[in-house]
């Protein structure tokens, strides 16, 4: 039991750099869910709901439109799509015999950060240390929604600015690392931001949704990957 | 149509928690197909990628600002920091370029 409490140390210490990141991103978010006309109650609700950045975005977006009940529904799969693929990744990180309430717990905070601290973790997956992050995330991407709903603009925009980009600071450690060791994922690595810019840029493409591109190039890329350079034995860093 | 704040509420949340509990529900077992337990493998790597760049250069003030996060969160990661380093780090990398050129 003791192990689980170390975990769960662990988690709420990788956890603080994503809550603090969180609360700004999600501060903007917020800012977005007053224009859509929430009150900070049901802005904070749908936060801690859905612990989703694009897919928070969408459905506010889509609030303030009127727009219909299906519409929601399809536009919050697309858009989230790419939890399916870091979902079954971390289902491969978990000991098989881990029970359902842990799987439902982690289940509940499947973000892109949070997926990206647990799947790089050595060897297999323990909960708690989902839970020690969730336990910071969760309330930093909550109260972020609703400070940037009550308060709008108060914090200095320098800072905002400042703040949101700690994420992507985050996301460098956890992929860089392994691909100084690896030359495959160091490819795979380029390979993704050089595809990814392209995107962005060329013509038809570069209108789809930011959540329909990133899971159009991962299942591309990862599949080419595996293919051109299955991983053999049974590495623990999955 | 008038609708109601709280069930677009409820449908985003149940929407985006199906998404994220049924692979991890029903894929109880190790997954043995080769290619397909590859293709998982370099998921993570793939998908953080393509979302850091070329977006981390919009995420800030002004593109040079994210584009020297980027330069010195690499640096940084490369050299061993640790994830709450790089995080730090980026900010105020981004916070003092911007107090200069902004």
């Amino acid at each position: 039991m003791s192990e689980n409490k170390s975990w769960y140390k662990k988690g709420l210490r990788d956890g603080i750099p994503i809550a603090l990141g969180y609360f700004a991103v999600a501060f903007t978010l917020g800012i977005a869910a007053s224009k859509a006309g929430l009150s900070a109650f049901e802005a904070g609700l749908a936060a801690a709901l859905t612990n989703a950045s694009a897919g928070g975005y969408a459905g506010f977006t889509l609030i303030a439109a009127s727009a219909g009940y299906i519409e929601m529904a399809l536009t919050e799969l697309i858009v989230n799509a790419r939890y399916l693929l870091m979902s079954c990744a971390l289902s491969q990180k978990l000991a098989p015999e881990t029970p359902l309430i842990h799987r439902l717990l982690i289940a509940f905070d499947v973000t892109d950060e949070i997926f990206g601290i647990s799947v790089s973790v050595t060897g297999t997956l323990n909960p708690f240390y989902n839970y020690g992050a969730m336990t910071v995330a969760i309330p930093g991407w909550t109260l972020g929604t609703v400070f940037g709903v009550i308060t709008g603009n108060i914090l200095p925009v320098s800072l905002v600015s400042a703040l949101g980009v700690g994420l992507y600071g985050m996301f460098l450690a956890i992929i860089i690392p392994p691909a100084r060791k690896n030359k495959v994922i160091a490819a795979v690595v380029t390979i993704s931001m050089a595809m990814s810019f392209a995107f962005s840029k060329l013509p038809v493409i570069s209108e789809l949704s930011s959540g329909i591109r990133v899971i159009i190039l991962t299942v591309v890329i990862s599949l080419a990957a595996a293919l051109l350079f299955p991983v053999k034995e049974d590495t623990d860093a999955a | 149509m008038q609708h109601n704040t709280y069930i677009y509420i409820f449908i985003m949340a149940a929407v985006t928690l199906l998404i994220r509990v049924l692979p991890l529900t029903l894929i109880r077992k190790r997954i043995t197909n080769i290619t397909l337990r590859s293709f998982l493998y370099y998921v993570p790597y793939v998908t953080l990628a393509v979302m850091t760049f070329p977006a981390i250069l919009e995420a800030t003030g002004s593109i040079w600002s994210g584009l020297a996060a980027l330069v010195a969160g690499c640096l940084l990661a490369f050299f061993g920091v640790s994830l709450f380093g790089v995080a730090v780090c980026s900010c105020v990398v981004v916070f003092v370029i911007e107090l200069i050129i902004l």
